[in-house]
């Protein structure tokens, strides 16, 4: 046996509180309790998405009414957001063995002492004026908490639902999209509340929404539970005649790695998201500048929220979906639909048509969405269940990468063509033509996708041992 | 070791849907009033 298919035992540490073996389910649980707990963290750490409410007013902490010298600028801020994201993929690609096998609870609590914690060094940071406390706090030790949460729920939620693991995690990702919408009005109306003709009221606002998440996430923590050993749900029986690229082995964590679905898994949501994360970051921009005139600053702001919206929807609409239709084929609809779609988008422009804009877009980021809410299935359906959180963790180093990608393709395509004096209802068509073009990219790699070669799975007496650890 | 067999509750998962299911209906009204100044 391979050294790299043994999996880690735990010692006498394996019986510490929070581990694995301490929250299996007793009799009665209802696995509908689980969903909760996992919402507990994503809606939490999902408070990412709204972290640019906090720009502003950290840019007058000194001037209060508007930015004196010595204040913060928008560009020494942007990078609390960059260095999140980033630890994101990092701690999740390194830590998701560690998550796995201690078990969501200890991952969880995990979380929300990173997470929380992060909110108070940040909160010291800009009591005293140092960005680099900020840069440590919300970007380091915040973004441990966004990675060891975002991976802590996926694989306890698709272990309860065998039957729908594709809605289970788009259940607990779409929190993910939802935490934005109540950390922005949250945020703003705690600052408007501690704000003082002296004071803007940023670093209570971080010490109030450390505790809040601390305390929510906590709650996820007690009441998550882990099904036992051999456990179904009434009534499901597994098919007798397994589909194809739905495996019933496992595939060890690092192993996962060495295989082609791995990588072509990863390039195809890399170029999913890629395709959605740019315009998504430049929708206000683009709305008001394809359709002057039409579509004002504040309908922007509208249309923004609008997309934000169909971001969340899609992850469990697509996700629920592909248990029907299957993971494969949801990807294909998400590439052929998408391609349509952006293809559509400078015709929607030329036509002056505001309703095709925004349903081209709407769907394009329900797809968008629906492609981070699928994936965990897709990765369950070729590598089995025991490692999928943390080959998932690995697979987020897609996101962070995408994260550049995206937004850089959207705006130097955009600069490049103001600069050559195409007219700026016009500059972002290339743009468009070139998302669809790495769709294309994706549906191919979608394609080439086969269910894993047996070498990789884990043998068998090994998968009868872990799967006694409560599987 | 199995953790104390307790039974779900229909209050148990009211509770624990409403803690997530409250807060999120409430984000998700904010946003909706925001977007509607698409149409306005």
């Amino acid at each position: 046996m391979s050294s790299t298919t043994m999996p880690r035992q735990g010692g006498g540490a394996s019986r510490a509180l929070l581990h694995r073996d301490r929250i299996i389910a007793g009799p009665g649980f209802s696995r509908w309790m689980v969903p909760p707990a996992a919402l507990c963290v994503h809606l939490c750490i999902g408070q990412a998405y709204a972290f640019s409410v906090f720009n502003l007013p950290m840019t007058r902490l000194i001037g209060i009414t508007q930015s004196a010298p010595d204040d913060w600028k928008l560009t020494e801020l942007g990078w609390i957001f960059s260095i999140a994201i980033v630890f994101l993929g990092l701690s999740a690609a390194l830590l998701g063995r560690w998550v796995e096998e201690g078990g969501p609870r200890r991952a969880m609590v995990a979380a929300a002492l990173c997470w929380g914690g992060g909110f108070m060094v940040s909160a010291a940071g800009v009591a005293i004026h140092n960005i680099w406390l900020i840069y440590v706090g919300y970007g380091v030790l915040g973004g441990f908490g966004l990675g060891i949460g975002y991976i802590s729920p996926v694989s306890t939620l698709i272990k309860w639902f065998p039957d729908r693991p594709g809605m289970a995690t788009g259940m607990a990702i779409m929190g993910f999209g939802g935490g934005a919408f109540i950390a922005s009005p949250l945020s703003v109306g705690l600052m408007h509340y501690f704000s003082t003709p002296t004071h803007v009221g940023v670093a209570e606002t971080f010490v109030v929404l450390g505790v809040v998440y601390f305390c929510f996430m906590m709650v996820g923590a007690a009441i998550v539970r882990l099904p036992p050993a051999g456990w179904a749900p009434e009534g499901y029986v597994a098919p007798a005649q397994p589909k194809k690229l739905i495996t019933t082995r496992h595939v060890f964590v690092y192993q996962a790695l060495k295989t082609p679905q791995f990588w072509l898994i990863w390039w195809v949501l890399c170029l999913n998201v890629t395709a959605g994360i740019g315009v998504l970051g430049q929708a206000s921009a683009m709305s008001q500048e394809m359709f002057p005139g039409h579509i004002t600053a504040a309908a922007a702001a509208g249309f923004v929220g609008l997309m934000s919206l169909f971001n969340m929807g899609g992850r469990f609409f697509w996700a629920s979906v592909s248990d029907f239709i299957g993971r494969k084929n949801t990807y294909f609809v998400f590439f052929a639909l998408g391609f349509v779609l952006y293809a559509l988008v400078p015709y929607a422009g030329a036509a002056g048509s505001v309703a095709l804009f925004v349903l081209c877009f709407c769907v394009i980021i329900s797809m968008y969405g629906g492609g981070f809410a699928t994936v965990p299935a897709y990765l369950r359906d070729m590598f089995g269940t025991r490692y999928v959180g943390a080959i998932h963790g690995m697979l987020l180093t897609a996101w962070s990468a995408a994260g550049i990608f995206g937004p850089v393709l959207v705006n130097y395509i955009r600069q490049y063509n103001v600069d050559h004096g195409i007219p700026k209802a016009q500059a972002y068509n290339v743009t468009m033509y070139l998302m669809a073009a790495l769709l294309v990219v994706g549906f191919l790699c979608n394609l080439l996708i086969r269910a894993v070669h047996e070498r990789h799975h884990m043998e068998e007496q090994n998968e009868a041992g872990v799967i006694g650890m409560a599987d | 070791m199995v953790a104390r067999a307790q039974g779900t509750t229909s209050l148990h998962l009211v509770l624990a849907w409403g803690f997530v299911g409250i807060p999120l209906a409430w984000g998700v009204i904010e946003t909706v009033l925001n977007a509607m100044k698409l149409f306005g």
